[in-house]
């Protein structure tokens, strides 16, 4: 068992080095959600406010800063769990595989990795809050880190349960298109997800990073549309699942 | 003492077309300290083979045992007795060489006592020791199956893997190789495991199983097996050829092939044959070579075929083509 558990430390180890070491990511990885927060936020924010109503309480750019966080949470949980594949490419998943741990400690110190890298890029967000016009106390920071810590648990395990079967980096696109985008377009990040058609509820609903967006908002702007409890237990939920189905997978032998 | 114990091992996969048998019913020994070879052609079921052996591939039927653990329900044990260097490159390219080595050290339980001291010797050994600190991605080709190597053997397996380890090299780095695992028999007590599609690099092995079409179609030592074909390969070339024929097939009753280098017959105890051979001879002979057979022969022998090296295939391919020029 002790096995395992270093096993686990040295997959975690290894994707928190590969992180450090890539320094252009890590800007790459900042500079794309503070495009959409600066540019994207700006440029709608001076009409759409109006548009929403009182959904909105106070600035657009104060409105989607969680939910940027979310986003950048988002993307460097999926990206990180994608590396499996990159790994099977290169060959360095073999190694991995032949070694004397359980294979369902390989899932596991791959969430952990890439849940450190994510919710490390989510604190790097934490820095634009003086932008927005909003206030981060260390209370706050406190609830924040391992909230975003269970958000990115959740969508790493997620990821890599995508990741598990898959040969090539080409399939890489679909997952964006089918799977990154649409929760993050439907997870309340831009919009709020109130009075929207009922199709989209659906898909709302059922949208793990809604309650994490909703979470976020919750902690930093004390805005929610669930109750932070309920938040809270269908990210964990749901992360307990997608861990579980990705141990599984990974414990297979063909 | 056996170190590996295969027995009627089997594996098929599953294609769109139906069953594809990769290893069909294989049995065969291997004792410890014994340098053991897997020679024949691309897809002969070799990889296959190995990757069941290091648990990568669970058969579909039969057994195989490693230092005593079976590879279905011990899984772990029979990792943590292995050492393996793949046939492609498995190397963290973006951590450095030492970093590599102790990923594979903490993966292996190696005490962390001892890891530092244990990884410089594997360094050392291998020659990359003042690369330490330099990231993978930097390094040829040769210097990466040498890192591997050393990666192979740092949590001292019982039994090292080496699956087509010169593939893709040139000779020189290959006979470095070479040089390695020779050294890593004289100083470490280890059994090694090799797949090869290269007829030289299978006569170093003290035993050569021959696979083709996933069955293996003879186990011997390389001597052996060559012995089993008759004896040694002479060719003679004479001033009369057909006179010559003639009288080789009278006197000694063997066939004779004629072709564009000479007449080629085999005999056996070569070196005894051939003072007789010239002074008997009442044509006048203008040269006359004696080769011992290969294990290419052998192959040929048993299958008909070749196994192609890199260099006859590309050969055969161009050959191909110049004879369709012509027409």
């Amino acid at each position: 068992m002790s096995r395992n558990f270093m096993g686990i430390y040295t997959i975690w180890l290894r994707d928190v080095r590969r992180f450090w070491r890539d320094k252009p990511r890590i800007i790459g990885a900042t500079i794309q959600p503070a495009l959409f927060l600066f540019l994207l936020g700006t440029g709608l924010g001076r009409g759409i406010v109006g548009a929403f109503g009182n959904d909105i309480q106070g600035d657009y750019l104060t409105f989607i800063y969680p939910g940027i966080i979310g986003m950048s949470i988002l993307f460097t949980s999926i990206f990180s769990a994608i590396s499996i594949v990159w790994d099977r490419e290169i060959g360095f998943l073999k190694e991995v595989m032949v070694a004397p741990i359980a294979r369902w400690a390989v899932a596991v110190g791959k969430a952990f990795g890439g849940s450190t890298v994510a919710v490390f890029q989510g604190c790097l967000m934490l820095f634009f809050a003086p932008f927005v016009n909003v206030h981060i106390n260390l209370t706050m920071i406190a609830a924040l880190i391992p909230l975003m810590l269970l958000i990115a648990f959740s969508i790493t395990s997620l990821g890599i349960v995508t990741a598990a079967r898959m040969h090539s980096m080409q399939g890489f696109q679909v997952i964006m298109n089918f799977l990154v985008l649409p929760m993050f377009f439907l997870s309340g990040a831009m919009f709020p997800i109130t009075n929207l058609p009922k199709w989209m509820d659906i898909f709302i609903a059922i949208n793990p990073l809604t309650y994490g967006v909703d979470a976020l908002r919750g902690v930093i702007l004390g805005m929610n549309n669930y109750p932070l409890i309920m938040d809270v237990g269908l990210i964990a939920g749901f992360g307990i699942v997608m861990i579980g189905i990705a141990m599984v997978i990974f414990g297979k032998r063909e | 003492m056996n170190i590996i114990e295969v027995v009627n091992l089997s594996k098929n996969f599953k294609t769109k077309k139906g069953f594809i048998s990769a290893v069909k019913d294989v049995s065969f020994n291997v004792k410890r300290g014994e340098l053991f070879g897997f020679l024949g052609p691309n897809g002969a079921g070799k990889t296959t083979t190995i990757n069941i052996l290091c648990t990568l591939l669970t058969p579909t039927s039969g057994r195989a045992l490693l230092n005593s653990f079976d590879v279905v329900s011990n899984p772990n044990e029979v990792r943590q007795s292995i050492g393996l260097v793949f046939q492609e490159p498995s190397l963290d390219e973006k951590l450095t060489a030492m970093e590599n080595l102790e990923f594979h050290a903490m993966l292996y339980n190696v005490p962390k006592a001892v890891r530092n001291e244990r990884i410089k010797y594997m360094l050392e050994m291998v020659g990359l020791y003042d690369r330490k600190d330099d990231l993978v991605n930097t390094f040829s080709g040769g210097m990466k199956r040498r890192l591997e190597i050393a990666r192979g053997l740092l949590h001292y397996p019982k039994i090292l893997f080496l699956d087509e380890p010169t593939l893709g090299l040139d000779p020189q780095t290959r006979s470095h190789i070479w040089e390695y695992i020779h050294q890593l028999r004289k100083k470490e007590d280890i059994t090694i495991f090799l797949t090869t599609h290269y007829m030289g690099e299978a006569e170093n092995c003290d035993r050569v199983a021959i696979i083709d079409y996933g069955e293996i179609i003879a186990i011997d030592s390389p001597f052996d097996l060559k012995k089993e074909i008759g004896g040694d390969v002479i060719t003679v070339v004479a001033e009369d050829r057909d006179k010559a024929k003639k009288t080789i097939e009278m006197e000694y009753n063997v066939a004779v092939i004629n072709n564009d280098e000479g007449l080629h017959f085999e005999v056996e105890n070569g070196e005894t044959f051939l003072p007789r051979f010239i002074k008997k001879a009442d044509f006048k002979i203008l040269s006359i070579s004696l080769r011992r057979p290969t294990l290419e022969d052998v192959f040929i022998r048993l299958t008909g075929r070749h196994i192609r090296e890199e260099s006859a295939e590309a050969n055969s391919v161009l050959k191909i083509h110049a004879r369709r020029l012509r027409r």
